[in-house]
């Protein structure tokens, strides 16, 4: 069960509307590697994890991206308020506008929908682990692109703070990857699947 | 989990629902005075209960794993596992 603090994680007061950055940034909302993908694909995973330790960290890691997701749409409603008709037209900001006004809604920045395929929840705790790992990065780099191309100190600030925890919990999955495999024959890490497979 | 156990879990999901109900109630009815204190009688419920848990069997809230000694919210069973 959640109850929901209200708070973001990191603040957000943004000064100047920017809707071509908006459309940038909405990707780690609900872009391939974005926040969404990553709560739902940690939330999902934990139930069949066989470890306590795995259980734990997906559950609190998954948690957190929930707050995440909350602080790229706060950047992102703050970077459309006030929009004038022109603005929308010369940023580029116009296919989103005309679909979903200033609404906040789930798209990579190249205007894909939200989609489940991005991520995987594949019953294995070794391979859900590696895809855990390699998600953090897919969203460090994106980060790291959005600052490449932004320069409000007020949009950069908490985009640092999202990309810092990226690697905070890339540290922390492969702290329980090591855990599994310390569960594990270190002959043959694979030579059963612990969450379907019985011990030997 | 034992019978102690389960009474008071049975006691914090009904006060835990009843919040769940009030809060939405009371979100298109801000002005219900009934109401809002229902909202307090259940609350007190809630985290009577809870205090009672916690104390006896193990955080709920990862800031509730308060021993000094050991980290114990991995410690526990975790709700989607039922009790089988």
């Amino acid at each position: 069960m959640w109850r929901y603090e209200k708070r973001l994680q990191y603040p957000v007061n943004i000064k100047q509307t920017n809707p071509k950055i908006a459309q940038f940034i909405m990707s780690q909302y609900g872009g391939p590697d974005g926040e969404i993908g990553a709560s739902l694909r940690y939330l999902s995973q934990r139930f069949t994890m066989p470890y306590k330790m795995q259980k734990g960290l997906l559950t609190d890691i998954g948690t957190e991206e929930l707050g995440h997701m909350e602080i790229v749409a706060a950047i992102v409603q703050q970077l459309t308020r006030n929009l004038t008709p022109e603005q929308i037209v010369e940023s580029g900001f116009g296919p989103y506008y005309i679909d979903h006004t200033a609404g906040i809604w789930p798209q990579s920045a190249g205007g894909v929908p939200y989609s489940a395929s991005a991520f995987q929840s594949k019953g294995d705790a070794i391979t859900d682990l590696y895809e855990d790992m390699a998600a953090e990065q897919k969203a460090r780099t994106t980060y790291d692109n959005i600052l490449r191309v932004v320069k409000d100190p007020d949009v950069c600030d908490p985009i640092r703070f999202l990309r810092k925890r990226e690697v905070v919990h890339f540290q922390r999955f492969g702290e329980a990857l090591r855990n599994v495999q310390d569960h594990l024959d270190s002959r043959n890490f694979y030579a059963f699947n612990p969450e379907f497979d019985k011990a030997k | 989990m034992n019978d102690n156990a389960r009474t008071l879990m049975k006691q914090i999901n009904e006060a835990s629902f009843a919040m769940d109900d009030v809060v939405l109630y009371l979100d298109t009815h801000p002005d219900d005075k009934n109401a809002l204190s229902y909202f307090h009688y259940v609350k007190g419920l809630r985290e009577k209960a809870m205090r009672a848990y916690e104390a006896a069997y193990g955080p709920l809230f990862a800031e509730s794993a308060d021993s000094a000694e050991q980290w114990t919210w991995l410690t526990d069973r975790w709700p989607w596992e039922g009790e089988v």
